[in-house]
């Protein structure tokens, strides 16, 4: 397709996605309203009117909710378009191990349904939807009994199914030598090696200036300039530039509304009744979900030393989440499928076909991670819950679905392996001899983006990055870099346990000198 | 965009070919395929588009068999439309091996008219695939050009040359009332019709949210 047709293609589809936003009809109102004042006139009425958009600030918001879209719509337009299901994942054999593995979650929650004998989900009587209500900023206080419920699956498993993945067309026989890949991944996806990554990650050189590493030095050198730079972009409310901007690090004080800025979740007073409905959902019906949840966040936030403070926002926002219908729209472009179900007595009627749970996403040992970190930078509920489902929707889901995406937990996995077989080969002979094979150590820090093994600060730091570059790269490098740190150590361990061992406190390590030697000092 | 109401050109495709060299007693793959797509005989077409799914081809080459112009009985001739067009970002990796790729005639290096036969030529160099070939080719004819509608474009010529108004102190306030009026009712109109595409829709089916087990199919 010629560059014409693809702009064109792009700004329709654009335009198509806007039209009946929020966005829009706040443009339409303020467009309106702008027609009482003295310097629009008839006779040049569209310019004025459009300077006039310009001049207040509304061509910004319309140019950050164009950069959203454009960042989120990851495939070129093409006419015709091609099947949804190629949208989700072009790959054929990947979806179709996504779909196995949907299923065995299903049945696994079908039976815990059954054997435990707790609906998948019920109405909440009056008076334990008031006693609810009650005790909704306090459900940490709570202490049910959930010895009876287990996660569904924790990473391990999904480890194991991204392991056995296989291309069916791929011709591996014969693979010996140094092409032979030393790793547990063996699906050839397209992967960076370090010289491509050093040119995607420049700001990252050791001759740029970044928070996480600069800012140790006298403030007057690197850090209060810095700062200054950040205020502007928040001043001008530039997405782009606050998205460029968060590539060297967010200071701490301008990180929250930084964030929100590149999320485009600025002054979105809808969010707020969102949110209301949502709790009203919550309120209303109890799911099994919601048993997951709690378990899942006593099991980890809960016995974590930094984010066990968080533990009722915690609850506020996953028991929300589960209800969130408005989350389905990103299975569009996430491989995975939101569980489906009928009402009780109506099984086969499309009509009372819903899906389950209402935002199609089943929560997994560690789930809650992703949000805990984010309670650092929001106190309030709707803020923080809708930072969270941006995240989420953007980059987490990523992270426990299988795809081709090279932000994908399939493709971070080859990538972590790569880097470390080409530049540690060493050491990843040697832990494959000793049967301790290096992703299966690192495999559960990626799953997590790292959340609940890096102290609070560096993990944001490396939050920042995977914010400034939209892209779960980073995550990758971290875990190889992590490695490199640690080889002498790891080259005198003898087993899997005692490698394990060696990595299993992070929370001492810095991120950004980690990442910077390995990609541009080794 | 009529190309995408215009039905695909039926025509024949051959299987592929796989064309290897004998080494020995031995015939080892090449990593090169042909592919012709072969109009019923006597017949031609203007090619606006060729559409397929690619499945692990790396470079895709295209040779038309045309009729030459002007020159009626005179054997067809094949030319080069496109050559060593790359699929895949990397032979080696999966990175667009499952695409659907449509190649509009303005790609192509010679003009797509009066083709009788179009054969892809397909490349896989690498070691790594155990097969590769395109699927689903499609030929989709050029549609004849829409007819000029005179009474249109006459109703615009007649706007086009509208003198512009003439900037005097007297303002018809009436004019601008009724102008201003429509406006808004244009507006209205328009925030009526608008659908809201971030619907916080409800999960449950009027108040009723008992499921019993989940769809595994």
């Amino acid at each position: 397709m010629d560059e014409g047709t693809e702009m064109s293609l792009t700004i329709a589809q654009l335009v198509r996605r806007l039209k009946g936003s929020h966005l829009h009809a706040q443009m339409e109102r303020q467009a309106r309203e702008c027609l009482h004042q003295p310097e629009i006139q008839l006779e040049s009425l569209k310019d004025d009117v459009r300077r006039f958009l310009r001049t207040s600030g509304w061509e910004r918001k319309l140019q950050n909710a164009v950069h959203r879209e454009l960042l989120i719509s990851r495939l070129p337009p093409s006419f015709p378009a091609p099947p949804p299901e190629h949208l989700k994942e072009p790959l054929a054999y990947m979806r179709k191990a996504q779909a196995s593995w949907e299923r065995r979650i299903l049945k696994s929650l079908n039976s815990m349904s059954t054997e435990l004998g707790v609906p998948l989900a019920r109405m909440r009587p009056v008076a334990e939807q008031q006693e609810l209500s009650n005790k909704w900023n306090e459900m940490g206080t709570d202490e049910p009994d959930l010895s009876r419920f287990r996660p569904v699956y924790a990473p391990k498993d999904f480890l194991e199914v991204v392991v056995s993945l296989r291309s069916p067309n791929h011709d591996s026989g014969g693979d010996v030598g140094a092409r032979s890949h030393w790793g547990l991944i063996h699906v050839p996806l397209d992967v960076k090696d370090i010289t491509q990554l050093r040119g995607v990650y420049t700001e990252l050189g050791l001759a740029e200036g970044q928070l996480g590493i600069d800012d140790n030095a006298h403030p007057d050198l690197f850090e209060n300039n810095y700062i200054d730079i950040g205020k502007k972009a928040l001043a001008e409310q530039d997405g782009a530039a606050a998205q460029q901007y968060s590539r060297r690090g967010c200071p701490t004080g301008l990180r929250a509304d930084l964030w929100a800025l590149i999320l485009n979740l600025v002054n979105q007073p809808q969010d707020a009744m969102h949110y209301e409905q949502l709790k009203a959902g919550v309120l209303q019906h109890d799911l099994l979900v919601d048993k997951l949840i709690s378990k899942d966040v006593k099991l980890t936030a809960s016995n974590d030393d930094y984010y066990f403070v968080f533990e009722d926002f915690l609850y506020q926002v996953l028991l929300c989440f589960s209800r969130d219908a408005a989350i389905l729209e990103h299975f569009k472009y996430n491989s995975a499928t939101p569980p489906k179900s009928y009402i009780q007595g109506k099984e086969e009627d499309e009509d009372f076909a819903v899906f389950y749970p209402p935002n199609g996403v089943i929560p997994f040992h560690g789930f809650s991670m992703y949000v805990a970190p984010l309670c650092f930078l929001y106190n309030e509920p709707s803020k923080l819950y809708s930072v969270f489902r941006e995240m989420y929707t953007r980059y987490f889901f990523r992270l426990h679905s299988i795809s081709s995406a090279c932000s994908g937990i399939v493709s971070l996995c080859l990538l972590f392996e790569r880097l470390l077989q080409t530049h540690l080969p060493q050491l990843f002979y040697h832990l494959r001899q000793i049967g301790a094979q290096p992703l299966r150590i690192a495999f559960k820090w990626m799953v997590r983006a790292f959340s609940g093994y890096l102290c609070t600060d560096q993990l944001l730091f490396l939050w920042d990055r995977i914010l400034g570059y939209d892209s779960l790269e980073p995550v990758a490098v971290l875990a190889a870099a992590i490695f490199a740190f640690r080889t002498e150590n790891l080259m005198e361990v003898t087993s899997l346990a005692s490698a394990e061992a060696v990595l299993a406190d992070l929370s001492t390590l810095k991120v950004m000198p980690l990442i910077q030697i390995f990609l541009f000092a080794v | 965009m009529s190309a995408a109401t215009t039905e695909d050109v039926a025509c024949t495709i051959k299987p592929p070919v796989f064309l290897g060299f004998r080494s020995g007693t031995r015939e080892r793959p090449s990593g090169v395929c042909v592919v012709d797509v072969v109009l019923p005989p006597g017949k031609t077409v203007d090619i606006e588009r060729i559409s397929f799914k690619n499945f692990y081809t790396a470079f895709l080459s295209i040779r038309l068999q045309r009729r030459s112009p002007g020159r009626e009985g005179a054997p067809a001739k094949w030319c080069t439309a496109l050559r060593d067009c790359p699929l895949m970002k990397n032979p080696h990796t999966e990175g667009g091996a499952h695409d659907y790729y449509n190649l509009h005639r303005k790609q192509l290096q010679v003009s797509a008219d009066e083709v009788s036969c179009v054969r892809l030529i397909l490349k896989q160099p690498s070691w790594s695939w155990s097969s590769f070939g395109v699927e689903d080719v499609r030929v989709y004819p050029r549609a004849p050009p829409p007819e000029p509608d005179k009474e249109l474009s006459e109703w615009l010529l007649a706007l086009e040359t509208v003198d512009p108004p003439v900037q005097g102190p007297a303002v018809d306030a009436a004019g601008v009332s009724r102008s201003l009026q429509q406006m808004w009712a244009l507006s209205q109109v328009m925030q009526a019709s608008q659908t809201s595409t971030a619907s916080v829709g409800r999960f449950d089916v009027d108040g009723c949210y008992d499921i019993q087990s989940l769809s595994l199919t």
